[in-house]
């Protein structure tokens, strides 16, 4: 892959975030209007001086207007985008290649979805008008799919599987349970988890993201200018993003113990940032666990650890807030919730609070790197997004 | 002359115990939730056309039933599309009685004598009001029969025949009643039992048989006081009688003839003299002569086997849901989209006919047929390749108990064919606690739901029946 990056040439600046959950009294546009707002504070600046938008959401409004509307931007570009569930992500990584090129100065990067509006459970997608021979199979059934399979490839007893799965909704309820924005503010004993209604597979409801509402923004410029806005910036050192051609449905020797596009995102993002031992290097990272076995698996498509070790090193609690390389120390999507085009900056924004010492209960000792990455779509079939950002 | 070429038979997997639904003795057959007349003539249809003889070119395709999916639409046109027969073909969609069945037969036969190749798939889901005796009695199934009159040898000749019919108010359904109603049987038996003895005695001489000729005699009509006082009037011994499938099947309405015959010829031999009658708003009597081609000619499931082949606890209550008698907590997901007419008609082949693609590059096989090869990525060079039949297994699975569906949880599976090619698609006619990595599968054809009206038809894996 011939991606250049833009390591140390972006920075962010300033940034916001609702706390994501159940707002029934506040529509997408309330949101938004919350995380902007907070993000022009936080940069210590005024509507006027963000030349350009990109702004993020799945099916929560169309067109820039969606963000320009409730915030009456005064007649500047705002670009509406979709890339599934790295929708928050990709908003950043157009606005941070937006002020690389020089085209502006600075921009924002915003990200809403307000999906407790629809009554009905889980998530809802508003496909194209199509010949009705899709699969029908839901979220949690595609990702059930790992549980199985890592299993049996790397001999873990279903027993243990289950302990590895809980493990990491445990962890994540935990470090959500410490965290003001969070949608679960709560700790989630093990029992309660083992024992939670079955959704699909082995998953039950205890191993799903929380369905929620909520928005969050980044104030994004050159590396040059950062200094202007904030004392204590933060770099992008990669942004990588990867669609993979969608094999895994439709090729036999696909096995559902890996996402090809996360190990090709990762290894791109590394090659940007310099990074040699992602294991060793990576403080601490944000990731797209949508389903318990989603993380897991990413521990080693994102080279935290070998193949086929990472339910161990999971269970030797390597990924704890306080472990050696902790993995969602805000709670991730399972505790701190997924409004879809709102999760990819809400895992900046814990980057942004751990790498300036703003995470409270939270902060992790002196984090110098920071990796974000997110998923949309189904294992064989998916979209991965990596960064890499620090100091 | 014209004869029956091939046959094939399909009974669902779901069976209702008649007890569970406080009338009558044994047990009724049930299409799934996602079975229609349409889907299930296709199973028996497919029965009928493998392993077609040579010289039997289907050109003309008769769907006959009582509860067809569309009032306007032409329901013979998706049996054409997913049994992959030439778009040059006459269709016809027979119905008004549950005799469309045999006399769609007897108007195939005709066509037969007139050089065509006729598939006539007979088919019905017969549904009742609750705890009555159409509900208990009745019964889902399908027949489907390949018809020439010229070129393969068929398996049982047409040797006589004969009709009747008479207005009278036996059966009847008209548009906005949800179930049909019956006039009390006396009154239909005191008309129709002489109206058969008389019309099966025409059938006779047009065949130039003795009622002591015949092998076995099937009889089906809408009431079964009717042959009461038929068999010894015209000189048949009850050794005769086939078996009418009522413990087992229940009757199958329009199929419900074709049905019988089906199992009769399944237990049929060379030379054998097989009478069928149906009587439903008149009689309908056939008389066919089977031949010694009767050993290579039959399908791969006998209606036994079919019969043997189930699940017989369906409860009550989930039999009506999917019947759509019994208003339900729809689960707290969006209904189904309405699939899209251009969409399906650009994927029909794919749709209904089950064809993927092979790469002329790399051999590589692509479901659903790709216009770049997954594998080589060779753009617009591959040629059809046919997977109806083709044997797969589950590679891996999971339950879904959030997808929407009439029968949760919905079992989606990787699908692994042998010949190569890969898809995720839905199980079916399995119990979810026994399904297992390496089952071995066949395709099905299924209503997967019904939006805005449109019946959304596509292929799901089912375990080896």
């Amino acid at each position: 892959m011939a991606s250049k990056g833009i390591c140390d040439r972006v920075a962010i600046v300033g940034m916001g975030c609702t706390k994501f959950g159940e707002h029934w009294d506040r529509g997408a546009s309330d949101l938004l209007v919350d995380a902007v707002q907070e993000a022009y504070g936080s940069a210590g600046i005024e509507p006027d001086n963000v030349d350009a938008y990109w702004l993020g959401t799945t099916g929560s409004g169309i067109s820039g207007l969606t963000l320009s509307e409730p915030l009456k931007i005064q007649y500047k570009p705002v670009t509406r985008l979709e890339n599934m569930c790295a929708t928050g992500s990709e908003a950043m990584r157009n606005a941070a290649y937006a002020v690389a090129s020089g085209a502006y100065d600075l921009v924002m990067a915003v990200g809403v979805e307000k999906l407790k509006d629809s009554g009905f459970s889980g998530l809802t997608g508003s496909a194209p008008p199509g010949d009705g021979t899709e699969s029908g199979m839901t979220a949690p059934a595609n990702f059930s799919l790992l549980a199985p399979a890592y299993a049996e490839k790397y001999g873990v007893d279903l027993e243990t599987m289950r302990d590895v799965l809980t493990k990491i909704a445990y962890k994540n309820h935990y470090n959500g349970a410490r965290n003001e924005k969070a949608q679960f503010q709560r700790e989630v004993p093990v029992e309660k988890i083992n024992s939670s209604p079955k959704i699909a597979g082995m998953l039950g409801i205890m191993d799903c993201s929380g369905v929620s509402d909520g928005a969050a923004a980044a104030v994004i410029c050159r590396a040059e200018d950062a200094h202007k806005y904030n004392d204590n910036p933060i770099f992008i050192k990669a942004l990588s993003f990867v669609a993979g051609p969608a094999e895994g449905a439709k090729r036999q020797d696909y096995d559902f113990t890996t996402f090809p596009e996360v190990v090709e995102s990762a290894r791109d993002a590394y090659e940007q940032a310099g990074i040699d031992d992602p294991r060793e290097q990576i403080s601490m990272a944000e990731v797209h666990d949508c389903f318990t076995p989603t993380e897991l698996v990413l521990m080693e498509d994102l080279g935290f650890s070998p193949r086929g070790q990472a339910w161990k090193d999971t269970m030797d609690g390597r990924f704890d807030l306080h472990g050696e390389q902790p993995v969602n120390p805000d709670g991730g999507l399972k505790s701190f919730g997924h409004p879809i085009g709102a999760s990819g900056l809400r895992m900046m924004y814990e980057m942004w609070l751990q790498l300036r010492g703003e995470a409270g209960e939270r902060q992790i000792a002196d984090p110098k790197v920071g990796l974000t990455h997110n998923l949309g779509g189904a294992p064989g079939r998916c979209v991965s997004f990596v960064s890499v950002v620090g100091l | 002359m014209s004869g029956i070429v091939r046959y094939g038979s399909y009974v669902p997997f779901n069976r209702i115990q008649r007890s569970a639904m406080g009338f009558g003795r044994g047990e009724r057959a049930a299409a799934s939730y996602d079975e229609d007349s349409a889907s299930m003539a296709v199973e028996a249809s497919r029965e009928a056309l493998r392993g077609l003889p040579d010289g039997a070119a289907v050109d003309t395709v008769v769907f006959a039933s009582t509860s067809a999916p569309y009032t306007e639409k032409l329901n013979a046109a998706t049996l054409q599309a997913a049994t992959n027969l030439p778009k040059s073909v006459t269709a016809l969609d027979f119905g008004g009685s549950s005799r469309a069945g045999l006399s769609a037969l007897l108007a195939g036969l005709d066509m037969a004598a007139a050089g065509r190749t006729v598939l006539v798939a007979a088919s019905d889901v017969v549904v009742g009001a609750p705890s009555g005796p159409r509900e208990s009695g009745g019964g889902d199934a399908a027949a489907a029969f390949v018809l020439s009159g010229n070129g393969a040898e068929p398996i049982a000749r047409l040797i006589g025949r004969a009709s009747c019919t008479e207005e009278v108010l036996d059966v009847w359904q008209s548009p906005g009643m949800p179930f049909a109603k019956q006039w009390e049987e006396r009154f239909g038996a005191s008309i129709f039992t002489p109206l058969l003895v008389e019309t099966f005695a025409r059938a006779l001489a047009d065949a130039g048989v003795a009622a002591s000729d015949l092998a076995k005699v099937v009889l089906d009509g809408t009431n079964a006081r009717v042959f009461r006082g038929f068999m010894r009037p015209s000189g048949l011994a009850p050794t005769q009688l086939a078996d009418g499938l009522a413990g087992t099947v229940g009757r199958s309405g329009a199929a419900h003839a074709g049905l019988t015959l089906a199992s009769a010829l399944d237990g049929a031999s060379a030379g054998d003299r097989i009478a069928v009658a149906c009587v439903a708003d008149g009689v309908d009597v056939a008389v066919f002569e089977v031949s010694e081609a009767i050993d290579d000619g039959r399908p791969k499931h006998s209606v036994a086997s079919w019969v043997e082949s189930k699940r017989d606890d369906l409860a009550y209550t989930t039999y009506l849901k999917w019947r759509d008698v019994l208003p339900f907590e729809p689960p707290r997901r969006p209904d189904p989209d309405r699939p899209a007419a251009p969409p399906m008609q650009r994927a029909e082949r794919w749709k209904f006919g089950f064809l993927g693609s092979r790469c002329n590059r790399c051999g590589n096989t692509n479901l659903p047929p790709q216009r770049v090869c997954v594998v080589c990525q060779a753009s617009d060079d591959s040629t059809v390749e046919p997977y109806a039949d083709s044997e797969c297994r589950v590679s891996t699975y999971t339950l879904d108990r959030l997808a929407y569906s009439l029968q949760p949880p919905v079992i989606g599976a990787v699908v692994d064919f042998d010949k190569g090619g890969r898809m995720l698609c839905q199980l079916t006619d399995v119990d979810p606690d026994k399904v297992a990595i390496g089952d071995e599968l066949e395709m099905t054809f299924r209503r997967l739901y019904t939006a805005g009206g449109v019946h959304n038809y596509f292929w799901k894996a089912r375990p080896k029946r």
